[in-house]
């Protein structure tokens, strides 16, 4: 059995489980009689071509766990690496843009926000606004930027968009600190809504891998995409609530405007920091889970069927 | 059989030409989609690829028809000429990419060393790559932790560890990467040719560290150009050409017949390069190898005797010239000359050319570890201006000999010449009178 356990990287499936017959890729079997030689109590894996449907193993992904780690920490190792400011740019970026917004929009264009002084309007929105606009450029480039390590070693794939998701927690937290100095200085005191904070934060990311997952396979093959993705997070930034309130929208359309997912993630992280007015939040934010979740199970499929030709494609 | 850890079948291989340069541009699938919007619209989740594979101008087996069954522990070298398909294979063995037909069973967990440092990031410490390395390679964070201090002694560079790996020298990179890699401990290792890079010392340093490893034990599965490498540490080779399976089997056979093989290819001087040179007055046509009794031979033992025969012509005009020098080259695998062999060393004229005759060389004690060895040769006229050089005109295959007559057989990680020495003993007392013995023995 020991053996077994150390070659724990392999996800162990059972001869008759429905998983092997569904085209897996790759399955694993225990052999059943207890063996007496080594040979018998290593895994046995399968490879031939897949066909039909495919599973979508996260058991094997969970094995991979420590390779996820290590991507995203060496994202982050390398990020602010050889610049003059480090982390700072981290604070920087949604603080300057902040600055611009409350400029032209809040003081020149006086766009209305909700009784909320402008500069905080705007940050509460910019802080997962970056989170998914910079998860989303990174992910749908990562396979393409990892293109060494796809044609060089095995692991599932899925690692890749994911780490490059996630890498943007740490810059989101560090400018988080901002946002918890700029509500100290505005007296905001945040309700029990704040509890809610973390399935907001969950969404945003969960939409930028729901697209970058898209985008990412979809690079592997046609580059255009790195051309494109600029202009689709420049076109989503307004169409998302970030300058400017969602009460703007007139309320029949909200229905429609919901379908953006950013819609129902910038709109809770107001209601949930700010106590802005939840006026019809809740369904926004449920129309906007059922997109990202439609997006995502796409995605995934999508994915994993591509997945087996990027290493001969990238 | 239990102990079988790799089983391929009827693995194939299809690649489609140029698939790897020319992007599909979305211009192409819209343009497509237009055409016929549902089709395209079903293919995007279609997993067949449908017609596409069917037509074969512009596709290529990289692979067909590969069978075969490695046994737990088995240490097997792969060869073949470029484009055989030997990455393909390790490519589909390590699960990288997937094979168009057939299927492989492989049982224990895999490694895969396809390229050194894959995933170093430069910019990262020599500390943190060995880390990030070591987990894209699929070691656990304990098991790096615990193997550090092991792998960073093994790559000497224990001052620059704190330094990025941009700043390295390129063979301290390579050096790193590889004791990361020679760390792994998986049940089944696949090497592909990495070891060309890094210098010699340190090429020895990892074939030892992979014959530890293939003693412990470990199937490993070892892809190199390098003859006398796989030779020296793969009991088993398989040869690979176009897709397929040439010959499977004991090393020294198949490796020879590759040799053969591969020097017909390239011809033992090619029949229209004799043709071409046909107005050179003196030409090499043929050389062979051949026993004191006269018998063609294809391999000769370290120690043993052996003739080089080079079967000439030349023109009447050069018929009588006394001045003839003949040039022999013997080279490793490296293309490093081991030695040379001329008539113009032992000063001995070959005179009274015929229009066609022979040039013998006889080597009474072939001084040479086995292994395969390159032989290249020249000829010169004295005073005239024809020198005929051939690259490579064969090979000399050295099979293991009892060189000293002992029973004991080096093989070439003691170096590749043998030299003929004894030994003795001799104590204090004796020192002055056992001196005096070897002058006097040296003057004769």
């Amino acid at each position: 059995m020991k053996a077994t356990r150390i070659a724990g990287d392999i996800t162990t499936v059972r001869e008759e489980d429905a998983v092997r017959r569904v085209m897996t890729t790759v399955q694993q079997e225990l052999d059943s009689p207890p063996a007496l030689t080594a040979s018998q109590e290593l895994p046995l894996t399968v490879i031939r071509p897949s066909r039909g449907r495919i599973a979508l193993n996260l058991r094997e992904l969970w094995e991979y766990r420590e390779l996820l780690y290590f991507l995203i920490w060496r994202d982050i190792k390398v990020r602010y690496k050889q610049t003059l400011l480090g982390v700072a740019w981290a604070v920087l970026q949604p603080f300057l843009t902040m600055v611009v917004f409350s400029i032209f929009f809040g003081n020149l264009a006086k766009v209305p926000s909700d009784g909320i002084p402008y500069p905080i309007f705007a940050y509460t929105a910019l802080l997962p606004w970056q989170l998914f606009s910079r998860a989303l450029t990174e992910s749908s480039n990562s396979l393409v930027a990892n293109q060494r390590l796809i044609t060089k070693v095995y692991f599932p794939r899925l690692v890749i968009p994911i780490s490059a998701v996630l890498g943007g927690l740490v810059d989101f937290g560090i400018a988080f600190v901002i946002l918890i100095g700029m509500m100290a200085y505005y007296h905001i005191v945040p309700t029990l809504a704040v509890l809610t904070l973390p399935l907001f934060l969950l969404l945003a990311l969960a939409t930028a891998l729901a697209v970058g997952l898209w985008l990412s396979a979809l690079n592997v093959q046609y580059r255009d995409v790195h051309y494109l993705t600029p202009f689709i997070t420049q076109f989503w930034l307004f169409a998302t609530p970030i300058a400017y309130s969602a009460s703007l929208v007139r309320y029949r359309w909200r229905g429609l405007y919901g379908l953006n997912p950013m819609v129902g993630v910038v709109e809770g992280f107001r209601w949930a920091l700010l106590n802005s007015p939840a006026t019809g939040t809740r369904s926004l934010v449920l129309i906007s889970a059922a997109v990202v979740g439609l997006l995502l199970i796409g995605g995934l499929a999508y994915f994993r069927r591509m997945e087996k030709t990027f290493a001969d494609i990238v | 059989m239990n102990n079988v850890s790799i089983r391929a079948q009827k693995l194939a291989k299809l690649y489609r030409i140029g698939q790897r340069e020319s992007y599909r541009l979305l211009r192409d699938v819209l343009a497509d989609a237009m055409a016929s919007p549902f089709r395209a619209a079903a293919s995007v989740f279609d997993d067949r690829q449908g017609n596409e594979l069917r037509s074969t101008d512009d596709h290529v087996w990289a692979l067909k028809g590969v069978s075969f069954e490695v046994k737990q522990g088995q240490v097997v070298g792969i060869i073949g000429p470029n484009g055989a398909g030997k990455t393909t294979l390790l490519k589909i063995l390590s699960r990288i990419t997937e094979p168009t037909e057939g299927q492989v069973e492989i049982r224990g967990r895999v490694g895969s060393l396809l390229e050194v440092g894959t995933g170093f990031h430069p910019e990262l410490t020599g500390r943190e790559n060995i880390y990030l390395n070591g987990a894209i390679l699929g070691m656990k964070k304990a098991e790096i932790e615990r193997k550090f201090d092991e792998i960073v002694e093994f790559s000497g560079v224990e001052r620059f560890i704190d330094t990025p790996v941009k700043r390295y020298s390129s063979g301290m990179y390579v050096r790193l990467a590889f004791a990361v890699a020679a760390h792994l401990e998986p049940e089944i290792l696949l090497v592909d040719e990495v070891l060309a890079v890094g210098d010699l010392a340190f090429q020895r340093k990892c074939l030892g560290k992979m014959e530890e490893v293939s003693h412990e034990g470990r199937t490993v599965i070892f892809v190199s150009h390098n003859l006398n490498a796989i030779w020296s540490l793969c009991p088993q080779t398989l040869w690979l050409d176009t897709g397929q399976i040439v010959d499977f089997g004991e090393s020294g056979r198949v490796i020879t017949r590759y040799r053969q093989h591969m020097s017909r290819l390239s011809g033992v001087i090619p029949e229209q390069d004799i043709l071409k040179r046909s107005n050179d007055p003196l030409r090499i046509t043929n050389f062979r190898l051949e026993d004191l009794e006269g018998n063609p031979c294809a391999s000769v033992p370290s120690g043993g005797a052996v003739r080089m025969v080079l079967d000439y012509v030349s023109d009447p005009a050069v018929a009588g010239k006394r001045d003839v020098y003949i040039g022999i080259g013997v080279s490793n695998e490296m293309g490093q000359r081991l030695f040379s062999l001329s008539n113009r060393f032992t000063d001995q004229q070959l005179s009274e050319m015929a229009s066609q005759g022979q040039f013998v060389c006889t080597v009474p004690c072939l001084p040479l570890v086995p292994g395969q060895y390159d032989i290249k040769l020249a000829c010169q006229i004295q005073g005239g201006e024809s020198v005929q050089k051939v690259h490579l005109v064969g090979a000399l295959m050295v099979r293991e000999g009892d060189f000293f007559a002992s029973g004991r057989i080096p093989d070439s990680s003691f170096g590749h010449v043998l030299v003929p020495h004894s030994w003795s003993q001799r104590s204090e007392a004796s020192w002055n009178l056992e001196g005096d013995r070897d002058a006097e023995t040296s003057d004769h």
